[in-house]
């Protein structure tokens, strides 16, 4: 195994450390420049390590994790693989994301799950944990197997329709009901189907003066509202994915305060970015939920404060060149976002200074982590703990252009903008995956 | 001077407006001649791309830059990307290829011209000649105008000119650049509808709202009543067309509210007994024929402001 050092390294942004890993866990960690190694042994100054990676100045967190990833693979891999998923993720700080179900086939059944989770074993540079499927074929009227995929070596634990929403309320309830005995979780695409036929914006004043159908909040508020009270019936757990609408968070934070068992992310985009941007007819802003109201990005940011949403997630939604090079009602909905997320909850938490790096890494890793119920992931950087690591360069910057994306796409938003700081190296079980801002694969000796 | 576009009437000013509908006035001089026919746009490549079938806009445009002696080249594109045909970018590079000078555009999806006018894909002047349920702004230039003749003798702005628009506001290009254009020029627009069909934040447009047809009409200077699809039941907006009709339509106990002087307009094509009644349509006050013949004179003027009038490229002349 790798051993490798990690020198002037500040944890969470505090104080600066050496940080030792070898067999793939945190070996030792003591003040930045102090004697290497065991202090007993007398050669521990002299101790040679197979990688050091210099970080003076940066931050060191737990890697992300990410709860809701598309990696297209199978079906789509013209637009991602799992491949260069893994690659767009580990660039982006990423040890760990859950590649979502609306492949094709659809990943319903206990064969699809174990296929890409494999395919994320061969890339080796993340933990890719496959979401199952609700129903089969994401139609909404039957159950997929979903205690062949738990007991799967796929192991998985979230469920999810994603791009669909489990609409009917009677397959919903049975989901979140069936879904205890091993554990899981189903996360809800909260989008009331009939309420958004044709939709394209966010419904308001601007989706009437453009032209556009409307998506109004209500849609995704009311199956939210429905949700929580299922939950609470069958005494489940529920996860919403995406919340979009400063209703949403109301009703969330009601349905915790009841003491629902309810998690909820928020996308970087929905953190960032308004409606407002659809005024161009530009579909690098077309995206499902829609982008809203400056008022709803408020609302989400308190929320992720506070914790009412749990976690930040990218609902990275990787497509070819073709799907948004067209009108915009012809243009396919979403956004790539693995190697944005970072640089972009530090600007809108960090250095806006309403959260610190710990309350962060709960909403990017250890939160996430534990929803999905995934080992050796968003663990506490301390002595024994996995080495899945993530080191942020606040001193750099992250310029956004097509070229720099490890993604097979590049359907990015933030094109031609610039983020402080930037993902610099990243440790996944052990070994750098990426050094100095570039992905490596393998075993890399320094 | 206009911009290189027209994609929204929300992109005219006050004076700009007023800059088309006085040229229309001199161009409609000519088309009242015996030889119609002005040599403005000869040498230039006027393109006219229809992605929806609309028999009289095409037909308006095309006879207006034919009668500014442009080539035009009608190309309809049935069927856009969305049921995979060729995509707008490769239909846009094709008619780049062939040097268009403007490119009068049809589409089914809001926005497409200004995709068009911005993606980078054609270097021609883009104009909007009606985009899903977004803008149609030549349709609300050629409304003004013909508002202008009969409320303000053809001169000047429409301060004061009371327009009242009864109908399917939600999926109506027609109302909205009517709105911006007519709020642009001066006039008192009040939309009716019921409010299945009028867009959620139209409480904040520069207009006023009704629900109650009887109520406004004694006020208007014009009544401008826009197409009603059946097929719009299928989204539960209106229970039938018969209560639509009773609600909603124009018929004679309703014209007879109206003043004297007032008139009837409809950007055509009419349902005949669904949102205008056949006594109505065939009114002496009724102007939709009018509106046509004015159309084609303003779509004159924007082909003619647009391109400024002058030859292709090379040439030298102004």
């Amino acid at each position: 195994m790798t051993s490798m050092i990690i020198r002037g390294v500040q944890p969470y942004g505090e104080a600066a450390q050496d940080v030792e890993i070898s067999d793939g866990v945190i070996a030792r960690i003591s003040p930045a420049g102090s004697p290497t190694g065991s202090p007993a042994s007398a050669a521990a100054s002299q101790k040679v390590f197979d990688v050091e990676l210099d970080a003076a100045g940066c931050v060191l967190l737990p890697g992300l994790v990410d709860l809701h990833t598309h990696l297209r693979e199978p079906g789509r891999e013209d637009s991602e693989t799992i491949a260069t998923g893994s690659r767009a993720a580990a660039k982006g700080g990423f040890t760990c994301v859950h590649a979502m179900a609306n492949t094709a086939p659809v990943a319903d059944t206990a064969g699809v799950v174990e296929q890409v989770w494999r395919r994320g074993v061969d890339a080796d540079l993340v933990d890719v944990r496959p979401v199952g499927a609700v129903t089969v074929g994401l139609q909404g009227a039957q159950l997929a197997e979903l205690g062949a995929m738990a007991s799967s070596a796929a192991q998985v634990r979230v469920f999810s329709d994603d791009g669909l929403c489990v609409h009917d309320p009677l397959l919903m309830r049975r989901a979140l009901e069936y879904v205890k005995a091993f554990d899981g979780v189903v996360a809800q695409h909260a989008q009331d189907p009939r309420l958004t036929e044709g939709a394209q914006m966010n419904e308001g004043e601007l989706s009437g003066r453009l032209g556009l159908a409307g998506w109004p909040a209500v849609a995704e508020e009311a199956i939210i509202a429905r949700d929580v009270l299922l939950a609470e019936h069958v005494d489940s757990r529920l996860h919403v994915c995406h919340v979009s609408t400063a209703g949403s968070v109301e009703v969330v934070r009601w349905a915790k305060a009841r003491g629902i068992r309810v998690t909820a992310e928020a996308t970087p985009h929905h953190l960032l970015l308004t409606e407002e941007l659809v005024a161009s007819f530009d579909p690098i802003y077309k995206v499902n939920p829609p982008l809203r109201r400056e008022e709803d990005v408020m609302a989400l940011r308190e929320a992720v404060i506070d914790g009412t949403i749990d976690i930040i997630a990218t609902d990275h939604a990787p497509h070819p060149r073709e799907d948004k090079d067209c009108e915009w009602a012809a243009a396919a909905m979403g956004m790539i976002g693995l190697e944005t997320a970072l640089p972009i909850a530090a600007q809108v938490f960090i250095e806006s200074g309403r959260m610190d790096w710990r309350q962060l890494c709960e909403r990017m890793s250890v939160t996430p982590a534990r929803i999905g119920r995934v080992a050796d992931q968003g663990a506490v950087i301390e002595v024994g703990a996995p080495a899945n690591l993530v080191v942020w360069d606040p001193a750099q910057t992250t310029v956004v252009t097509p070229a720099m994306f490890e993604s097979k796409s590049a359907n990015s938003p933030y094109l031609d903008r610039t983020f402080a700081g930037a993902v610099r190296h990243v440790v996944f079980r052990g070994r750098p995956t990426v050094v100095d801002g570039q992905v490596v694969s393998g075993e890399v000796a320094s | 001077m206009l911009g290189k576009h027209l994609l929204s009437a929300a992109d005219l000013t006050r004076d700009q407006a007023l800059l088309i509908l006085d040229t229309t006035s001199e161009l409609a001089a000519v088309t009242d001649r015996s030889v119609k026919k002005l040599p403005t746009l000869r040498g230039r490549t006027v393109v006219n791309l229809f992605f929806e079938d609309s028999t009289r806009t095409r037909l308006s445009f095309e006879l207006a830059a034919k009668r500014l002696s442009a080539d035009v080249i009608t190309f309809s594109a049935k069927g856009s990307s969305v049921s995979k045909g060729e995509s707008l970018k490769d239909t846009a590079l094709t008619l780049e290829a062939m040097g268009a000078d403007a490119v009068i555009i049809r589409h089914g999806a809001s926005g497409a011209p200004e995709r068009l006018a911005t993606a980078g894909w054609i270097d021609g002047a883009v104009l909007n000649a009606g985009d899903g349920t977004h803008e149609h702004p030549t349709q609300a230039l050629l409304d003004a105008y013909t508002l202008r003749r009969h409320t303000r003798d053809g001169q000047g702005d429409l301060s004061g000119v009371r327009v009242v628009i009864v109908g399917d506001v939600l999926h109506s290009r027609v109302a909205r650049s009517n709105v911006l254009l007519l709020q642009t020029l001066g006039a008192d627009v009040t939309l009716v509808a019921p409010p299945t069909l009028l867009p959620v934040g139209v409480e904040n447009w520069p207009c006023k709202v009704s629900y109650h047809l009887d109520d406004v009409l004694p006020d208007a200077d014009a009544v401008m009543m826009l197409r009603v699809q059946a097929e719009r039941m299928a989204g539960a907006y209106f229970p039938s067309t018969l209560e639509y009709s009773r609600m909603y339509g124009l018929d004679a106990r309703r014209m007879a509210l109206m003043s004297p002087d007032a008139i009837v307009m409809h950007p055509g094509p009419m349902n005949r007994g669904l949102e205008i009644s056949a006594d109505v349509a065939d009114a002496d006050r009724a102007v939709v024929v009018e509106q046509v013949a004015n159309g084609v004179n303003v779509r004159m003027a924007c082909l003619y402001l647009l391109l400024g009038g002058a030859s292709s490229e090379g040439d030298g002349s102004q």
